[in-house]
């Protein structure tokens, strides 16, 4: 236990949550824009992986950092907007197309990457995005080192919090897309196109997640190995039940997660002949269960989530 | 653009459909291909010869199709009841699971008992998986595709612990694998040569006696009850929650199943390598056979064939082998589509 209280207060640890939560609050918030507007997008995990290889490839390929993000961002927004074709368009099962999408955007993802490195045995590196501590704020005592030390992508992950936050409850487009996840005939009496909104919000929310696969290989590692989103994206999903379709507590959910993800490799380092790695691997998938256990009963489902919409429906 | 339900759905277009979905995956597919450099036409015959070209490759092809009927089966049963169980993967591991457990010297048995044990203790093992999952969904309406997709990871985990640590056969020179399983236990081969296994004849009564279950008895006129319309079915006196469950254990049973015949029947032993992913490929096996579960044969035998081809193909010519999971992912994609065509068509005007 003094153990635990010990890495607990250290810098590094919380500067590893942090960078741990990252991809979970861009993949958490996307997943959470598609809900919002009545769609699951489980191709999460497979868009996270395309974003994942193609912002790295971008730079590989002698591309800017920037640049790649937009680049992942743009291939996420494109598998978004198959998703959408699918679901939203024809009406097909939004697990199974989800599914789907997951099978198909993986794979090619790592189609690609052989095709481009057919000989690469040990994966290429790239130049990632380097630690930008901002004045004053950095010289503060662990918190200068967990929060204001951090890549320009961390800074960004934090800023789409609150954005997404104001954009969802505060504007008429967020209303909008809420309200298509809600009740879509009265969306439709409003005279507003409901499959149009759907198709934005996934293909937003679904850029999102590209930046979150985008972060693990371009400010996290610098390299991509396959099969390096392992389940994170379907972690996100349980985090959107988690965080009851709110932002605010998306992040939350995040940093918990992300909290036992560092704790569990520092524990291992001084657990680990008593405690098999396996187990601290098993936490966080064991805890997104529990936590969807705890939410349960007080989850608030869109109403209108899995529920296709046909222009002319009637309740 | 309008979509319009069909008042009667044409027994040809329901039969064309995977064909259809399939042609598209294939054509698709064609276009990465082309940019490896490759004619179309010669990678396709690579592979198609890879999968069915010599008595070896027949043998291959039907090998790797076993664990794909059973995994296939356990998502055509679970679909059927729109339960979405997306953990064949860590259902097949604890199938093999109990197969190691049981079949590794903690009991001897006559094969003529000793195969049946370990089968039920695999589908057991698979179904009691399946509990906390479907439990959580009937009770507690959480999504069962995110509770089963994440368990696939911790099963992966555990096996990789239990074959690391107290499992580890000291004799496999340091190699990362369970004791063998006792001969009494092991699926007899059906040919004398080859890797073909009697597990081909346990998938096959497997997918006769589900198509049995779900067409001729009370319990499968129940789950296609759920499945269509769930409120409906409560109306008319069918427990919905129960048959759910029922539905589960079943498929996971079934995924379970999978996982004995590979450690008893092809590998002999569990490793961490057992599965490349039969769990998620069942999936689309499920959706090309339109969730029938006598056509899940076919569908389990051309999608390894894909692999197996695929596995050759990328040996002859330099095109990654990848190219299969993304034509299987496609086809699944474009079964959703020439699927719907069946039951609904598109008016563009109107």
């Amino acid at each position: 236990m003094a153990d635990i209280l010990d890495i607990l207060l250290t810098a590094g640890f919380w500067a590893a949550a942090v960078r741990i939560m990252s991809p979970l609050i861009f993949g958490t918030l996307g997943e959470l824009i598609c809900e919002r507007a009545g769609v699951l997008n489980l191709g999460i995990e497979g868009i996270m992986t395309v974003g994942a290889m193609s912002g790295w490839m971008w730079v590989y390929q002698g591309g800017g950092l920037w640049d790649g993000v937009i680049f992942a961002a743009c291939m996420g927004a494109l598998f978004g907007l198959v998703h959408a074709a699918f679901t939203v368009h024809l009406g097909l099962s939004q697990h199974v197309t989800g599914i789907g999408i997951t099978l198909v955007a993986s794979s090619l993802s790592y189609f690609v990457y052989r095709m481009l490195l057919p000989e690469a045995t040990t994966p290429p590196k790239i130049e990632p995005f380097e630690a930008l501590p901002i004045p004053i704020l950095s010289d503060l005592p662990i918190v200068g080192e967990a929060l204001f030390s951090q890549s320009p992508l961390t800074y960004l992950a934090f800023a789409t919090v609150p954005t997404v936050g104001y954009v969802l409850f505060r504007t008429p487009l967020g209303l909008a897309v809420r309200m298509a996840g809600e009740n879509p005939v009265a969306v439709e009496a409003q005279g507003l196109n409901v499959l149009a909104i759907r198709t934005g919000a996934v293909m937003v929310g679904s850029a999102l997640m590209a930046i979150g696969g985008a972060f693990i290989t371009m400010s996290w590692f610098d390299a991509f190995y396959f099969n390096m989103i392992n389940g994170r994206g379907w972690i996100c999903v349980a985090l959107v039940i988690f965080a009851s379709w709110r932002p605010g507590k998306a992040l939350l959910g995040a940093l918990i997660f992300a909290g036992l993800e560092a704790l569990q490799v520092r524990a291992q380092q001084s657990a680990g002949a008593v405690i098999p790695y396996q187990f601290f691997l098993m936490l966080p998938y064991l805890l997104s269960i529990l936590a969807m256990i705890v939410m349960a009963r007080r989850a608030q489902y869109p109403k209108a989530l899995l529920v296709p919409f046909r222009r002319g429906d009637r309740v | 653009m309008r979509i319009e339900p069909r008042e009667t759905v044409s027994w040809l277009g329901a039969s064309l459909a995977p064909i259809a979905a399939v042609a598209a995956a294939l054509l698709l597919c064609s276009v990465l291909i082309l940019w490896t450099g490759t004619s179309v036409f010669q990678a396709y015959g690579l592979l198609l010869r890879g999968a069915f070209g010599s008595a070896f490759a027949l043998n291959e092809t039907l090998t790797r199709s076993i664990p794909l009927i059973l995994t296939g089966l356990a998502v055509a049963v679970a679909f059927r009841a729109k339960f979405y169980n997306i953990g064949g993967e860590g259902q097949l591991y604890a199938g093999a699971l109990a197969a190691t457990y049981f079949g590794t010297g903690l009991i001897t048995l006559p094969p003529a008992l000793m195969i049946p044990l370990l089968l039920i203790a695999g589908a057991l093992a698979g179904g009691a998986l399946l509990i906390v999952p479907v439990l959580l969904k009937t009770r507690l309406n959480v999504d069962e595709v995110v509770t089963t997709l994440l368990l696939n990871f911790v099963m992966i985990l555990l096996v990789g612990y239990l074959i690391e640590g107290p499992w580890k056969d000291p004799m496999a020179l340091g190699w990362p694998q369970a004791a063998s399983i006792i001969d009494e236990g092991v699926l007899p081969p059906l040919l004398a040569k080859g890797r073909l296994h009697a597990g081909l004849i346990i998938a096959l009564v497997a997918a006769l006696v589900v198509w049995v279950l779900m067409r001729m008895t009370a319990l499968g006129f129940e789950i296609r009850a759920v499945g269509h319309n769930a409120e409906a079915a409560a109306f008319a006196g069918i427990p919905v929650g129960r048959t759910i469950v029922v539905t589960a254990l079943i498929s996971g049973g079934l995924a379970g199943m999978a996982g004995v015949s590979e450690v008893a029947g092809l590998k002999g032993y569990l490793t961490l390598d057992l599965s490349p992913g039969f769990g998620y490929t069942g999936i689309a096996v499920a959706m090309l056979a339109q969730l029938h579960p006598l056509a899940v044969v076919p569908s389990a035998i051309f999608l390894s064939a894909m692999f197996v081809g695929a596995d050759a193909m990328s040996r002859a010519v330099n095109i990654p082998t990848y190219l299969a999971d993304v034509m299987v992912g496609v086809s699944v994609l474009a079964m959703l589509v020439t699927a719907m065509l069946t039951q609904y068509r598109i008016r563009w005007r109107g």
